[in-house]
C-alpha cells in the first residue's frame, strides 16, 4: 500500500443527504482495510446552508479534513455549492456533480440571480467533470430519494476499491427495504 | 477484537460504556450533542436529558457520591452554566470516577463565542485530557475514569468540533466489570464544603494538581516522538494530526493531558530539538505554560489566537517560521456568490412570529436556538443575542432605562428549552420587580436547533418514554405573570392583535405559542398542512409573501421587462398558510 491519501469532498446544501453518503464511503474505504477519517459540520448549518463533508483514506491518515487544495475527488450534490468549493481541489481533480439546482436565499427573494452556466464553468477549471442527472436516473431505478446513491455509483467507478466492497458497504448502511432500489441506482451511476 | 468507524463523541459514549459508567446526564448543545444520545444507546447505563448544564453536573456529582461512575456531557459555554458546582467539585473530589465532557467549538461554527475550555481546568485546578482522534477519544474516557478515582479528582475531557463530528477507526472493547458496588457512605469532611471543611480540602487539592503533573511526565498518555531534531512541536488533539501532516519529519511532543502540564517531559523535550515551537488553537494555554518555565519557544507569533486551526493555516503558520514554503493559491478563482446561510425550515412556526414583530416595529432581545435565525433578512427581528435566558432578564433591565413610548417595543424572545434551561429564573426576576416588557415563549414542542431533543415541557424523555409536561402556563403564573395567553404563530391577525395588546400593556406579560417544530413530521408530532401553489393568474408580483423568507417561495423574475411572480417549490411547502394570509390578491391556494 503506498503512502498517498485520496482526499474527497462532499459539498450541498443541508438536508440534502451528504452525511448518509460520507458514511457509505468511509464504511467502503474501511472494509477495504484502509485507515480512514471524515469530517463535518453538523448543527447550525444542516438548516438549508451550505455543508462540506471531508472524507480522506490511506495507509495513515493524521488530518481529519482535507489539506486545503489536495482534494482529489470532489462529490457535489448542486451545483452553485460545487462550484463554491473548487478552491479546495488540486489542479488535476475528478468532480462528480449533480445537475440540480438549490436557489440560495438571495435568489429566492429576486435580489441576485443563480449564476449561469456553472457545469461549463467547472468543467473548464477541472476537464475531468462529470455532469450527473441524479434524480431522473434515480426515478429511473425506482424512486427519486437515490439520486445521492446515483452519484456515488459514479463516484465508485473513480476509486480503486472493488464493486464487491461497495456491495457490501451499501448492504450495510441502506435500510433493509431499499437496499434494492439502491443497488439500481448504484448500477446506473456506475455504468455512466 | 472488532473494529468500527466512530465519530468522536460516539467513541467517548463508548468509552463511558466500557469503564462501567452508571449515570449520563447532559443538556444538548453542538458539538456535544451525541455523546449522550449513543450513551443512551446502552441500557446499562441510566442516561437522561437535564433541563440545563448546572443540573446535568450536579446529577452525575450526586451519583459519583453514591459512589457509582457517572459522566456529565456539555458544549463549551455549558461549563459556564455549571461552573458553580465545578469548581468546589474540585474541592470535595469523587467518590465513583466522575468525567465531564467539554466539546469547544473553535471557529464558531454552531456557537455565540469561541471560549477555549482548557482555562476551566487551570482555574477549577483539576486535570483534563484532550484526545486527538477517535481511538483516544474512547481510550481516554476510559482512563479520565481511572485518573479520576486514583486521584480522587473530577476529570475533563475537552473534545471539539473537528473531534467530535469526525469520524475515525477505533477498536471496541468490552465493558469493565467488578466495579465497587454504590452504597450510601457519609463522609462529611469531604463532602460537605463548608469552610472548616474546605480550608482542609484546598490545600489536598494543590498537592493533587503537583501529582498529577508528575504523574504526566512518566505515563504514555504525553507521547514524546523523536524524528529530526532540527524542529519540535509541542502540540495536542486535533492540531497535532495538522501538524503531522504539514511537518511529517519534524519531531513532536503530543500531549494528552493538558493541564497540569508535565513540566519534566517538557524542559526534556526542549532540550532535544534546535528550535522548539508550540501549535495551539484558541488561546495560549500550553505556550504561557511553557514561557514561564523559562524556556524559549514560538507559538502565538506565528499562529492566530481567533478561529479553528486546518491544515492549510498550520502550513502558513510554519511558512511564517521558514520552515515550509506558503499554500499555493487555489486553482480557480469563483469570484463573489450568492452566500447561502442556514435558514428556518418552511412552514417552521417561528416564521409567522417574527414576521409580526417586524411589522410591530418590536425592539426584541433574543435568545438561543432556531429562532435566533428571526435576525436574518428579510425578517430581521432580533436585535441582541448574548446567551441562553438572556432575553428575559435583558428586556427587563433594558426597560428600566427607557421612556414609556419606547418600553413599549421591548420583547424578549425565547424557545421552549432554553425558557427552562435559564429562562424561568429571568421571568421570576421580570414578575418580582413588575418590568413592563412581555416575553414569547416559543413552544415548538422540542429542542431543534442541536437537532430535536426532547425537553421537561416536551412529554418525552432520552428513551421516549412518555413524561410529565411542564405547564408553561401555570408556571409562568405562579411565578407572578398575571397576564399569559396562548396563540397560534400560523394565525397571523390573532399573533398581531396578542403582541399589539400586550406589548401596550404596562405590565410584565407572557405570550406563548402553540404549534410543533415542522421537523417532527416523523415523529407525527407535526402535521403538515395542504400544499399550496401561486396562481400565476392572479398573482401580481407584489412580494408581500416573499417578506417571509420561506424557502419554498421563490421569485421567478419574467423575461422581457413584464413583472415576475412568486412560485411556491410543492416538494418544500408544509402547508402553514403564513404566505397565503399575506396574499391580498388571493393568489395562494
Ligand atoms: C449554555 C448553552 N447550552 C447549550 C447551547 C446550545 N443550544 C443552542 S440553542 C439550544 C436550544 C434551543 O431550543 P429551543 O429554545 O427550544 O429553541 P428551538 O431551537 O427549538 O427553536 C441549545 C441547546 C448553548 N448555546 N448554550
Amino acid at each position: 500500500m503506498s503512502d498517498k491519501i485520496t482526499n474527497i469532498l462532499l459539498v450541498g446544501v443541508g438536508g440534502q443527504g451528504i452525511l448518509l453518503a460520507s458514511e457509505i464511503l468511509a464504511e467502503t474505504f474501511m472494509l477495504a482495510g484502509f485507515d480512514v477519517k471524515k469530517s463535518e459540520i453538523h448543527g447550525m448549518s444542516q438548516r438549508g446552508g451550505s455543508v462540506v463533508s471531508h472524507v480522506r483514506f490511506g495507509r495513515e491518515v493524521f488530518s481529519p479534513t482535507v489539506p486545503e487544495g489536495e482534494g482529489d475527488i470532489l462529490f457535489g450534490f448542486e451545483l452553485l455549492e460545487a462550484y463554491r468549493s473548487l478552491s479546495l481541489l488540486r489542479p488535476d481533480a475528478k468532480v462528480v456533480v449533480n445537475d440540480y439546482r438549490i436557489p440560495p436565499p438571495a435568489v429566492l427573494l429576486g435580489q441576485a440571480s443563480y449564476p449561469d452556466d456553472l457545469a461549463a464553468r467547472i468543467r473548464t477549471g477541472f476537464a475531468n467533470t462529470l455532469l450527473v442527472d441524479g434524480l431522473h436516473l434515480a426515478q429511473q431505478a425506482g424512486d427519486a430519494r437515490a439520486a445521492n446513491t446515483v452519484l456515488l455509483g459514479a463516484v465508485s467507478m473513480r476509486l480503486p476499491i472493488a464493486e464487491t466492497v461497495w456491495q457490501e458497504a451499501l448492504e450495510k448502511m441502506v435500510p433493509k427495504k431499499a437496499l434494492e432500489i439502491n443497488r439500481k441506482a448504484f448500477a446506473l451511476g456506475r455504468a455512466l | 477484537m472488532s473494529i468500527a468507524v466512530l465519530s468522536g463523541n460516539e467513541a467517548i459514549a463508548r468509552g463511558a460504556y466500557e469503564a462501567g459508567v452508571l449515570v449520563a446526564s447532559a443538556y444538548p448543545g453542538t458539538p456535544s450533542t451525541e455523546i449522550l444520545e449513543n450513551i443512551a444507546r446502552y441500557p446499562e447505563i441510566d442516561s437522561s436529558w437535564a433541563p440545563n448544564e448546572k443540573v446535568a453536573l450536579e446529577v452525575a456529582i450526586g451519583a459519583s457520591f453514591g459512589g457509582g461512575r457517572a459522566i456529565a456531557c456539555m458544549k463549551h459555554v455549558g461549563v459556564n452554566v455549571a461552573a458553580a458546582p465545578l469548581f468546589t467539585l474540585s474541592y470535595t473530589g469523587v467518590r465513583g470516577g466522575l468525567v465531564l465532557v467539554a466539546a469547544d467549538d473553535p471557529e464558531m461554527h454552531s456557537s455565540q463565542n469561541e471560549q477555549d475550555s482548557r482555562n476551566y481546568a487551570k482555574f477549577a485546578k483539576l486535570p483534563m485530557l484532550e484526545p486527538a482522534d477517535s481511538r483516544e477519544c474512547k481510550e481516554f474516557t476510559r482512563l479520565a475514569f481511572e485518573l479520576s478515582e486514583q486521584f480522587d479528582t473530577p476529570v475533563m475531557l475537552r473534545s471539539c468540533t473537528r473531534i467530535s463530528h469526525g469520524k475515525s477507526v477505533v477498536e471496541l472493547g468490552e465493558r469493565v466489570s467488578g466495579l465497587p458496588e454504590p452504597q450510601l457512605v457519609k463522609d462529611a469532611p469531604k463532602l460537605v464544603m463548608l469552610p472548616g471543611n474546605a480550608r482542609v480540602r484546598h490545600p489536598l487539592v494543590e498537592q493533587r494538581t503537583l501529582n498529577l503533573a508528575e504523574y504526566g511526565n512518566s505515563s504514555a498518555i504525553n507521547k514524546m516522538e523523536m524524528r529530526s531534531v532540527k524542529v519540535g512541536v509541542i502540540c495536542a488533539g486535533v492540531v497535532y494530526q495538522y501538524v503531522r501532516e504539514v511537518l511529517p519529519e519534524a519531531s513532536v511532543l503530543k500531549l494528552g493531558m493538558v493541564y497540569p502540564l508535565p513540566g519534566a517531559l517538557i524542559r526534556d523535550f526542549a532540550a532535544r530539538v534546535e528550535q522548539l515551537y508550540v501549535i495551539e488553537e484558541l488561546d495560549p494555554f500550553i505556550e504561557e505554560q511553557i514561557r514561564a518555565m523559562g524556556v524559549k519557544v514560538t507559538g502565538k507569533e506565528i499562529v492566530s489566537l481567533c478561529g479553528e486551526l486546518s491544515p492549510g493555516r498550520v502550513r502558513a503558520a510554519f511558512a511564517k517560521a521558514g520552515l515550509v514554503t506558503a499554500p499555493e493559491s487555489p486553482v480557480v478563482d469563483q469570484g463573489p456568490l450568492p452566500p447561502r446561510p442556514p435558514n428556518m425550515c418552511p412552514g417552521c412556526p417561528h416564521r409567522g412570529l417574527f414576521y409580526t414583530l417586524n411589522r410591530l416595529n418590536a425592539y426584541v432581545t433574543g435568545d438561543i436556538g432556531c429562532y435566533t435565525l428571526g435576525f436574518m433578512p428579510p425578517l430581521n427581528a432580533m436585535d441582541t443575542c448574548v446567551c441562553m435566558g438572556a432575553s428575559v432578564s435583558n428586556a427587563s433591565g433594558i426597560v428600566r432605562v427607557l421612556p414609556p413610548e419606547e418600553q413599549r417595543r421591548v420583547v424578549g424572545v425565547i424557545g421552549d428549552s432554553t425558557f427552562l434551561h435559564t429562562g424561568i429564573n429571568s421571568l421570576m426576576e421580570m414578575a418580582y420587580n413588575r418590568a413592563p416588557a412581555t416575553v414569547v415563549i416559543l413552544d415548538n414542542r422540542i429542542t431543534a436547533m442541536t437537532g430535536r431533543q426532547e425537553n421537561p415541557a416536551s412529554g418525552f424523555t432520552l428513551s421516549g418514554e412518555t413524561a410529565h409536561e411542564v405547564n408553561l402556563v401555570a408556571l409562568c403564573r405562579a411565578l407572578g405573570i398575571q397576564h399569559v395567553r396562548v396563540i397560534d404563530p400560523n394565525d397571523l391577525d390573532a399573533t398581531r392583535q396578542a403582541l399589539a395588546e400586550e406589548m401596550a400593556r404596562p405590565e410584565p406579560s407572557v405570550v406563548i405559542t402553540n404549534r410543533p417544530c415542522c421537523l417532527l413530521k416523523g415523529e407525527d408530532r407535526f402535521k403538515p398542512g395542504e400544499v399550496l401553489a401561486v396562481d400565476q393568474e392572479q398573482c401580481t408580483g407584489c412580494r408581500a409573501c416573499l417578506r417571509l423568507g420561506c424557502p419554498a417561495i421563490e421569485w421567478q423574475p419574467a423575461p422581457d421587462g413584464k413583472k415576475g411572480k412568486a412560485y411556491i417549490d410543492p416538494l418544500l411547502c408544509n402547508g402553514c398558510t403564513v404566505c397565503q394570509q399575506l396574499c391580498k390578491f388571493d393568489a395562494i391556494k
